[in-house]
């Protein structure tokens, strides 16, 4: 049964306040969610006062200076800082998304800043993603073919056929989508989630793959792939406009048409 | 550091109500509705059978004037579930898929059983 609160040791209690230099007039507030679990206090919300005037673009940059000026204590991951590595995922304004390639400028009134949804907080802005990643894994994102690879060159593949597989292997696996999936929360220890199932379907797509029925007889289970009920935050998430939630609609029609006893 | 002492991290206490997840929730209250709704004619038709006036009394309290707030609240129950069911269909054939269709059409859903409810309490 779903839980729509968070357990005792979960809930969010109101944090410090860190107020910018006097003279600053391009001040924005940053909201940040903190947990520290070297103490047994409850996660809280931190306020930071900005200087926009010495702060870059992205809300990545706002954590930066956070770190830097504030509390070096702050806990979050980054790596590119430019959309292609996936590490810096957050709940920014309510919606899942890098922290990165967001402007701040497009936020609205407050910066509030938390960790993916319905994860566990290994400290501030860091979540637990084991659980995300067997998911990718137990997909067996990876060439399957009967056939060796011809001599001395690649498995060469047509424009076409490499055309069906760009969009979903532009997946960084952020975990946006499938943090921001309800189906997700409630049943993530069963359910695939879309980031695993968009990955599936990279490889069903593939010409050169020839495990599509093994592929399709291991999703074509209740919790696995149709705890999916197209609920579509997915899409709306995905930093990449990549989506999800179309690809699992096609790894459903996949099961509905091909004769999986064969 | 073990597990079960790591807080979970907010979620529909944070994350903002798009218009995918809300018309999702919606469908499925909609449907706990129309199951329970639909209870209400069998139970008029027993009492009608039990004895007419345990019916009378049944007939009495569904046109009361208080009980056209839930009759409405059906009646869109109906039309919302339906409408969005054929939203379903389609995503089931593959259709409507890219971010403004998913949103343009969930609103359009929602105008349209809006709309056909305030025909249908206008006509009777």
């Amino acid at each position: 049964m779903a839980e729509f609160t968070l357990p005792k040791n979960s809930k969010v209690e109101k944090g410090r306040y860190f107020s910018a230099d006097k003279s600053a007039t391009n001040l924005r507030k940053f909201h940040v969610y903190r947990y520290d679990p070297s103490d047994d206090s409850n996660p809280c919300v931190d306020t930071y006062e900005i200087d926009m005037d010495k702060c870059g673009p992205m809300v990545l940059d706002g954590l930066i200076k956070i770190k830097s000026d504030y509390d070096s204590s702050l806990t979050f991951r980054r790596s590119c800082r430019e959309g292609i590595c996936g590490s810096c995922s957050h709940n920014i304004n309510g919606v899942n998304t890098l922290a990165c390639i967001k402007p701040i400028k497009d936020l609205k009134g407050d910066i509030r800043i938390f960790p993916l949804p319905h994860m566990d907080v290994v400290k501030d802005l860091v979540v637990d993603l084991t659980n995300f990643y067997e998911g990718y894994s137990s997909v067996e994102p990876w060439l399957k073919s009967d056939t060796p690879a011809p001599d001395g060159s690649e498995r060469l593949q047509s424009k076409e056929d490499q055309k069906k597989i760009d969009q979903p292997s532009a997946c960084i696996l952020c975990a946006c989508c499938s943090t921001s999936c309800p189906s997700y929360w409630w049943n993530g220890d069963k359910y695939l989630g879309p980031a695993a199932l968009l990955a599936s379907y990279r490889w069903l797509q593939d010409s050169r793959d020839d495990a599509k029925k093994e592929r399709l007889k291991e999703l074509n289970d209740s919790s696995k792939l149709y705890r999916c009920h197209t609920i579509m935050n997915c899409s709306l998430a995905c930093p990449k406009d990549l989506n999800p939630g179309q690809a699992i609609a096609e790894i459903k029609k996949m099961i509905a048409t091909e004769d999986l006893n064969e | 550091m073990t597990k079960e002492t790591r807080p979970l991290s907010p979620h529909l206490s944070v994350y903002r109500w798009q218009v995918t997840n809300t018309l999702s929730i919606i469908h499925r209250l909609s449907g706990v509705a129309l199951y329970l709704g639909s209870l209400l004619l069998p139970i008029w038709i027993a009492a009608i059978a039990y004895s007419g006036s345990f019916g009378q009394v049944i007939l009495s309290l569904i046109s009361h004037p208080i009980s056209k707030f839930p009759l409405i609240g059906l009646t869109f129950a109906f039309f919302y579930h339906s409408l969005n069911g054929i939203r379903h269909l389609l995503w089931d054939i593959g259709k409507g898929f890219e971010p403004n269709q998913v949103r343009n059409s969930g609103i359009a859903v929602v105008a349209l059983s809006l709309l056909m409810t305030a025909i249908f309490w206008w006509m009777i």
